[in-house]
């Protein structure tokens, strides 16, 4: 929640409110809904400004940007090539009430101060400036291997799942995928010859229906998690386990160990619960590995702390026993692992280690992940 | 996954035919759903209609709600409006005279109405059906505090609000092809929702709850629609997005917690809960008992039950997981027994083997 502690003279600035208005695909109408709302707030006496805004926008979303002030964009040289980014200096110094930023998700051209326009957006909000973005679902962390099995796109600029929890409201931008591709066709969302790329991408019609569905289970899933809205069978269930849960992934070198990271996440965040990432280490810390395997366990920590999981380390010879041990000590309830399913399944390592956990974990429920492989698209 | 969808049968394909011959006939139905009064699904299905106009569709209004906010009017100007009857002080659409119009696009303004005794049709959305049928598509509006279905939901939220005595059939909504929610914060309705001694946020909680309702049947009608899609297009297998949680049930002491595990998963994550067992003939009168004991309680949590056939358990469960597009599979086991066994697989052993793309858990004893 972001509401602030009580006035004291030393406070800064109350936190600025975030407000993401959520769609599927480009051209749904999420920048038409989110300058919509500016504009109302203006007739309401408040102080907006556009901080960023797609140049290439649509005619239709452009109009609505009439009477709206515009921070200009910052121009930065990058190996010979001009690019434009959010000037958040000069947002900050202009001190607006509110600040309308387009495209949540976008990563700043190098050589900006930070990487991330969300990254940005949190300065504004840290600013008490409320802040009025835009984002689609496939560009939520930890639906990255669902969208990747649906589409077979892996979507590189990701926004962290606690980003988005720190906006006070998430709105759902819907249209039918009929509507969206009709529109498609006549050239409304992209030129012609964009259209035809894009409809052999993410624009099929079953794609589009399954990222939909995304979509609202997900504002669905914002709006119960900000307002404890227990909606449907839920609500009549009486609320039998209030047992906390506790969750612990096991992470190892092996490759499919960010998608086990991102589905442990989002069920803890679902559970309300935490969730500690552990590898563990023959000898003191990382050093002792061999180079492929201590790179690649130090990105999956580091990847794991981005999303805020709590990381740990452990060392032993016996990695089953370490886990399960360290599992005890912080009250774990379910544990997730890999099926780190390398060539001959029976006989690797991978599955004896399995057996390993289950054996000594007992009364703790363990969770063997799969691999998501995108399904190859259909007719 | 390589499960490639078998050939279609010549039954099979004619009944594909005359399912899209059936289709291609019928109005298409669009509904603009909205969680509660101020959301602006009106003013979004005007929207809709001011724009096939000016595409070129012969678009009428059929319906409107007897108040409109000033900034529809602007809307309502530019579309024909074939105007509602009474009988009895009580309004109703001039079907007859909407059939006799033919126009392509008919907007209908409140699904939910009844109609005057004495007309053909008890329900406006009966005299929908009748347009649909007759080739005109319809673009509606409804509130999804008239759902018929979920009206003890509702009335369980809203206590104090107004009571719908009219309402929709969910089935009708369903049969729906186009379904847009029309999504806004609950303070956007307080105003409208009233709610009289309510607390402000004790109104918004309340509203959010609706809220979430509305996005979820969306989310279930978009899910049902993917598989018809599918149907249609003779695609064997599809991804819904919903967590969809299977549970290996045997006469295992521990059913009840396996219940208790998945029914949890299941209302957090808002999935759909699957829970088979495989027929063994052998099994003693105990066992039978302990078994049905454990499935009627998976009824009771509104499982889906079904008992599965085959000589290889595994290969029956996961044929049925694949088909239902199971996300995760709920397994017991027994930690104190077989693991000594290297060679010898459990039926965990071999589920974990062979479940791609499927995560297993497994439950405790």
């Amino acid at each position: 929640m972001s509401s602030s502690s009580p006035n004291s003279p030393a406070d800064p600035p109350a936190r600025g409110k975030l407000k993401i208005f959520l769609g599927f695909a480009a051209g749904v109408g999420k920048t038409f809904k989110m300058l919509l709302e500016a504009q109302e707030r203006k007739r309401g006496g408040c102080d907006v400004v556009v901080g960023y805004f797609e140049p290439h926008a649509r005619p239709d979303t452009i109009a609505q940007l009439e009477g709206l002030e515009i921070i200009p964009r910052r121009k930065i040289e990058y190996r010979g090539t001009a690019f434009e980014e959010m000037d958040v200096d000069a947002i900050l110094e202009r001190r607006p009430q509110v600040a309308v930023v387009d495209e949540f998700p976008h990563t700043n051209v190098p050589g900006c101060q930070r990487t991330k326009r969300w990254e940005d957006v949190l300065v504004l909000l840290d600013a008490g400036i409320d802040v009025l973005t835009t984002m689609n679902v496939q560009h939520l962390e930890s639906l990255n291997d669902q969208v990747h099995q649906i589409t077979g796109i892996r979507v590189r600029e990701t926004v962290p799942d606690w980003v988005v929890q720190q906006a006070s409201e998430v709105v759902m931008v819907d249209l039918t995928p009929r509507a969206l591709l009709n529109r498609l066709e006549r050239g409304v969302v992209y030129s012609a010859d964009k259209a035809r790329q894009a409809k052999d991408n993410f624009f099929k019609e079953s794609t589009l229906v399954a990222l939909r569905e995304m979509a609202l289970r997900q504002t669905a899933y914002e709006v119960e998690h900000r307002h404890g809205a227990e909606g449907g069978a839920a609500a009549v269930m009486p609320t039998a386990t209030h047992r906390t849960e506790t969750l612990l992934v096991y992470l190892t070198a092996d490759p499919a160990a960010a998608a086990l990271i991102r589905r442990a996440k989002r069920a803890a965040d679902f559970f309300h619960a935490e969730c500690w990432a552990v590898a563990v280490t023959p000898g003191p810390g990382l050093e002792g590995l061999p180079a492929p395997d201590r790179e690649a366990l130090e990105k999956h920590l580091n990847f794991a702390r981005n999303l805020h999981l709590e990381t740990r380390l452990l060392e032993g010879p016996d990695p089953a026993a370490e886990l399960v041990r360290f599992a005890r000590d912080r009250g774990v309830t379910q544990i997730y692992l890999g099926r780190q399913h390398n060539g001959n399944w029976t006989f690797s390592a991978g599955y004896d280690f399995i057996k390993q956990v289950v054996r000594l974990a007992r009364d703790v429920e363990v969770t063997i992940v799969a691999e998501r492989k995108p399904v190859p698209p259909s007719a | 996954m390589s499960v490639s969808a078998p050939r279609p049968s010549p039954d099979e394909l004619l009944r594909r035919l005359q399912a899209e011959e059936k289709y291609q006939q019928r109005g298409r139905l669009k509904v603009f759903l909205g969680y509660a009064s101020g959301v602006g699904k009106s003013f979004r299905m005007l929207d809709e209609g001011r724009r096939r106009r000016q595409r070129g569709q012969d678009v009428v209004i059929g319906a409107m709600q007897p108040k409109t906010p000033p900034e529809l009017a602007e809307l309502l100007k530019k579309l024909e409006s074939i105007p509602l009857q009474t009988a009895d002080g009580i309004p109703y659409m001039d079907v007859e005279a909407i059939l006799k119009r033919h126009p392509e696009v008919c907007l209908v303004d409140g699904l939910a109405y009844d109609n005057p005794p004495g007309r053909p049709n008890s329900h406006r959305w009966q005299d929908v059906d009748q347009l649909l049928r007759a080739g005109i598509a319809v673009i509606t509006s409804v509130n999804l505090q008239y759902v018929e279905e979920l009206r003890q939901d509702i009335e369980r939220i809203m206590p104090n609000g107004k009571q719908a005595t009219v309402t929709v059939p969910e089935s009708f909504l369903r049969t729906a092809d186009e379904i847009e929610i029309v999504d806004a914060p609950a303070e956007y309705c307080m105003r409208q929702a009233g709610g009289g001694e309510v607390p402000q946020a004790e109104l918004e909680h309340r509203l959010s709850q609706l809220r979430e309702m509305a996005l979820l049947l969306t989310a279930d009608v978009v899910d049902q629609q993917l598989e018809d899609y599918a149907e249609r297009h003779g695609v064997g297998h599809t991804f819904g997005t919903q967590e969809r949680i299977l549970v290996c049930m045997t006469s295992r002491a521990n059913g009840p917690r396996m219940m208790e595990r998945a029914r949890l998963a299941r209302d957090r994550f808002h999935g759909e809960l699957f829970v088979v067992h495989v027929n063994q003939p052998d099994l003693d009168a105990e066992a039978q008992a302990a078994l049905e004991r454990n499935l009627e309680l998976a009824r009771h949590e509104g499982a889906r039950v079904r008992t599965l056939e085959g000589a290889d358990p595994i290969a029956s469960i996961l044929q049925f997981a694949r088909e239902q597009r199971i996300t995760q599979i709920y397994v017991g086991h027994s930690p104190a027994q077989g693991w000594w066994a290297r060679f010898r697989k459990t039926a965990a052993d071999r589920l974990i083997e062979a479940a791609e793309g499927i995560d297993v858990k497994l439950i405790p004893q």
